[in-house]
């Protein structure tokens, strides 16, 4: 994965979609107008975070079967960024809310859940800080984070449909795919996640090799 | 006087039109509210611009124990 192609390709969808995401047309909808368009700012944020928290939990699983400390550095790293771009979700979505909900911080089931889930990842990165030796940090922390990741999708997509919320996709609100989102949103959309998901996976790389050379300078 | 009435009605039918332009929506609710979506893009630039400076601070952190080294 250390050919150049893919990042060229994030940073060119990135760049389509922000250009795009600003000019071109968009459906007229009540309250919500032009901030229609934060949909190709705001959601991705989150895709980019589940994509991250994926790559982690599939190498906390590599580390009980291998015991390399290398898939325990990866874990980690993917979970530093992917807390980055949850944080960016978590405020660009408060903002958004101000100007269509009323307030920053409604209370609302969808907004509750996801800052419970960012903070069980801060909880990982503390559990993990808290333990010197380093065979047990990599188990430990590996067994937490296999546990934190269905809780985190239990929060973001099972737990807020079952109440009411303003957040489209939940609580008999239906997600914009139902009836806003339409073809020519969907030609910003799509490129936008996929685009900020990649750039995402470039920024975790770039990280863990940080790492893998601090740690190997280290023995 | 009927002539006059229709007249002095249409012309206050007319100052409707100018009411609404004085409750126009001010600051980050104008134009749609497209400032909104500015704000939001700027938030992700400056977050990620920040995290690209402590990727920064971390590398010097190694590149000085590389450089202490040989």
């Amino acid at each position: 994965m250390n050919k150049i192609w893919w990042k060229i390709l994030g940073s060119v969808l990135v760049v389509y979609s922000t250009i795009a995401g600003f000019l071109a047309p968009v459906p007229k909808l009540p309250i919500l107008h032009e901030t229609i368009r934060n949909l190709y700012f705001h959601v991705p944020m989150w895709f980019a975070m589940i994509v991250l928290f994926t790559i982690s939990v599939v190498n906390s699983v590599k580390v009980l079967r291998s015991n390399k400390p290398v898939d325990d550095l990866k874990a980690v790293e993917s979970v530093n960024t992917g807390i980055v771009f949850g944080i960016l979700g978590i405020v660009t979505g408060a903002i958004w809310a101000k100007f269509t909900w009323g307030q920053y911080w409604s209370f609302d089931v969808k907004q509750n859940f996801a800052a419970i889930s960012l903070l069980l990842y801060f909880a990982y990165l503390v559990l993990r800080n808290a333990i010197d030796e380093e065979q047990k940090r990599a188990k430990i922390s590996a067994i937490y984070n296999i546990f934190a990741y269905p809780m985190m999708v239990v929060l973001l997509f099972v737990l807020p449909r079952l109440q009411d919320s303003l957040h489209p996709g939940n609580g008999g609100n239906p997600g914009f795919n139902s009836y806003d989102l339409d073809s020519r949103m969907r030609m910003v959309f799509y490129p936008a996640c996929l685009g900020w998901i990649i750039i995402g996976y470039w920024i975790y790389t770039l990280l863990f090799r940080l790492r893998a050379i601090d740690n190997n300078s280290a023995i | 006087m009927k002539k006059f009435t229709t007249t002095l009605l249409l012309v206050l039918a007319a100052v409707q039109l100018f009411a609404q332009t004085a409750d126009a929506p001010e600051g980050l609710y104008a134009s749609d509210r497209i400032y909104v979506v500015v704000i939001v893009a700027g938030i992700i630039l400056l977050g990620l611009i920040a995290f690209l400076f402590s990727i920064d601070r971390r590398l010097k952190k190694i590149e000085k124990k590389s450089s202490g080294k040989n």
